[in-house]
């Protein structure tokens, strides 16, 4: 890569217990200028930089900032840390190698939004990094960038690291809200929104890990900068990660409108084994895949939604002709299966007839009818499932049928067809 | 109790008997625990004290992956099963693993030093095929690793 990194400037250059050469290399520059320049001016350069919530959901930051702001009353920040989806772990290296501008953002969006307290939730699978997270926290409360009267500024917050128990549903805001309550991770009715009636009750704004990374560095840096690169609506750089079948996969920062095909094999390396790729997927195991002959897009939000694919967390797991189709889809499924929390009816009952069809395809006894009922069961999850979990569930068959239609039934058994 | 109350009472001083806090309390009382797991009486014990009901901490044990509410082996090996791992033939290492410890997944061998459990993905794609061996994270597996990694635990249990 040609491009220097902007987000993830200060990776391998500190160590997480040395808040001063943080300090030294940049770090709070970004609270001290939005101090000094004022809360509004903290909310338009978000805006500037259109920095889309990078936990999947895209939403842009600048919104709930300035709706979190306009709230009166006492309201929370959350930090959500629980990066579950499978071929994603790209907040592991933010959490791990520059703690600090996770602290930093937090710190900045309290001071704009008004916030007293703060909450970071990292999933149980990163326990080592929550340590060295608390060892952070500690540091920057002893340096009186948290605790009381931060920078005299008569500001007070303070942030709490919490963890989760290993469900990947309580990456659902709400669920995760549940979960952080002492009850299972069970998502709730909205509304009311979290940012209305969130944790304990009380307003909650909720950021991913990068967004929070992402606003530090603009206010460190100015909009301008950051928007230095990318594409007209898809602004910077993204931090993904991406792995596979690929020569070096890992945890990369990459300007928005590269091509699919070189960050496969520029940034990723290419291929690993004799077998050329047969297709990625993209966001996570709740994205569709992305076939070999569509690797010319740009990676870009407004590419990427023109042809029905999604930039999600940034995730990109690279698969290669050894791999049968079949096998992918029966691991995905599988794992949505293992984490339906079995709220809703939709998503409990469909996942396993789900699974249970893509086994008879494997096995090559699938007929028609199941190939029907696959599409039907897959249709319901997506139209009734109570939460996100199960209405993107079945998005990976959706996009194998679009592409792979003959692949998948070449060994159905036709004597049904009227 | 599998875990002496007065650790569990540790435990829940430092958590200062908060609810909101029970998933650390859950997984540092399961830390401190022999078999990897929170016993009944433990689980009642903490219930009682964090003033909720029996039926709240069973739920939230059964829910949560981490939390196990059976005894697990000295070493608690968890296969990765996601996506990427399966890509990159985690099944060579889970067949090398069932047939050298002589155990199915979900089960403990029966000298109480392994357990082999499936684990949804833990976010080591980037050195895939993955295990977790009581949390850490080892990656890059081949049969060789995994054969020397297991051989490096039985020793250490031998000390």
């Amino acid at each position: 890569m040609t491009n220097k990194p902007l987000i993830t400037e200060f990776f391998n250059r500190y160590k997480y217990d040395d808040i001063e050469e943080y300090i030294k290399l940049g770090g709070f520059s970004g609270l001290t200028n939005v101090i000094s320049e004022g809360k509004n001016f903290a909310i338009n350069e978000l805006k500037e930089a259109d920095i889309k919530g990078r936990g999947g959901a895209e939403y842009p930051a600048w919104r709930k900032w300035l709706m979190a702001k306009e709230r009166d009353g006492e309201k929370v920040i959350l930090c959500n840390a629980d990066e579950g989806e499978p071929g994603s772990f790209k907040d592991r290296d933010l959490l791990n190698k520059d703690p600090y501008k996770v602290i930093e953002g937090m710190i900045i969006a309290a001071y704009v939004i008004g916030a007293k307290r703060g909450y970071i939730y990292i999933r149980e699978e990163y326990d080592h990094i929550r340590k060295k997270f608390i060892t952070a926290c500690d540091l920057a409360k002893s340096h009186g960038l948290l605790g009381e009267n931060i920078l005299d500024q008569r500001f007070d917050f303070d942030i709490k690291v919490n963890t989760g128990a290993g469900a990947y549903i309580c990456g659902e805001n709400t669920a995760l809200i549940e979960s952080m309550m002492g009850k299972v991770g069970r998502p709730r009715l909205k509304p009311p929104r979290v940012g209305e009636k969130g944790l304990f009750g009380l307003p909650t704004m909720v950021n991913n890990v990068e967004t929070f990374v992402c606003a530090t560095t603009v206010m460190i840096h100015g909009s301008a900068k950051y928007c230095s690169t990318g594409t007209v609506n898809s602004k910077g750089n993204k931090v993904i990660s991406i792995s596979g079948r690929l020569k070096s996969p890992g945890t990369y920062e990459v300007p928005f409108g590269i091509t699919v095909d070189e960050l496969i094999n520029e940034i990723g390396g290419g291929p690993k084994g004799e077998y050329p790729i047969k297709f990625i997927q993209s966001g996570g195991a709740s994205g569709p895949l992305i076939p070999k002959s569509m690797f010319h897009i740009k990676y870009s939000y407004e590419d990427f939604e023109e042809n029905g694919f999604s930039i999600g967390a940034g995730s990109m797991v690279v698969v290669d002709e050894k791999t049968e189709l079949i096998d992918y889809l029966i691991a995905i499924e599988e794992f949505f299966k293992h984490e339906s929390c079995g709220k809703c009816t939709p998503c409990r009952e469909g996942l396993v007839q789900v699974v249970k069809i893509l086994y008879k395809i494997k096995q090559k006894t699938a007929t028609l009818k199941d190939m029907e009922k696959l599409e039907r069961v897959s249709q319901v999850m997506v139209d009734a499932s109570f939460c996100g979990l199960g209405v993107t569930a079945p998005t990976a068959i959706f996009s194998a049928l679009k592409y792979y239609k003959d692949e998948l039934y070449k060994d159905i058994e036709m004597e049904d067809i009227k | 109790m599998d875990v002496l109350k007065d650790k569990i009472d540790v435990i829940l001083s430092h958590y200062d008997y908060q609810v909101e806090d029970l998933l650390p309390i859950l997984l540092e009382v399961q830390h401190e625990s022999d078999g990897r797991y929170i016993s009944e009486s433990s689980a009642m014990y903490i219930a009682d004290q964090v003033k909720i009901p029996y039926a709240q901490i069973s739920e939230v044990i059964t829910f949560f992956s981490a939390l196990n509410s059976t005894k697990k082996g000295k070493y608690h090996i968890e296969m990765c099963n996601g996506t990427v791992c399966r890509v990159n033939e985690k099944s060579v290492i889970e067949r090398y693993l069932e047939e050298t410890l002589l155990i199915k997944v979900g089960e403990t061998t029966a000298d109480g030093l392994f357990t082999l459990d499936h684990a949804p993905c833990f976010g080591a794609c980037d050195i895939s095929p993955s295990v977790r061996i009581n949390k850490k994270a080892y990656g890059h597996l081949t049969i060789d690793k995994m054969k020397s990694i297991l051989e490096k635990l039985r020793g250490d249990s031998d000390d």
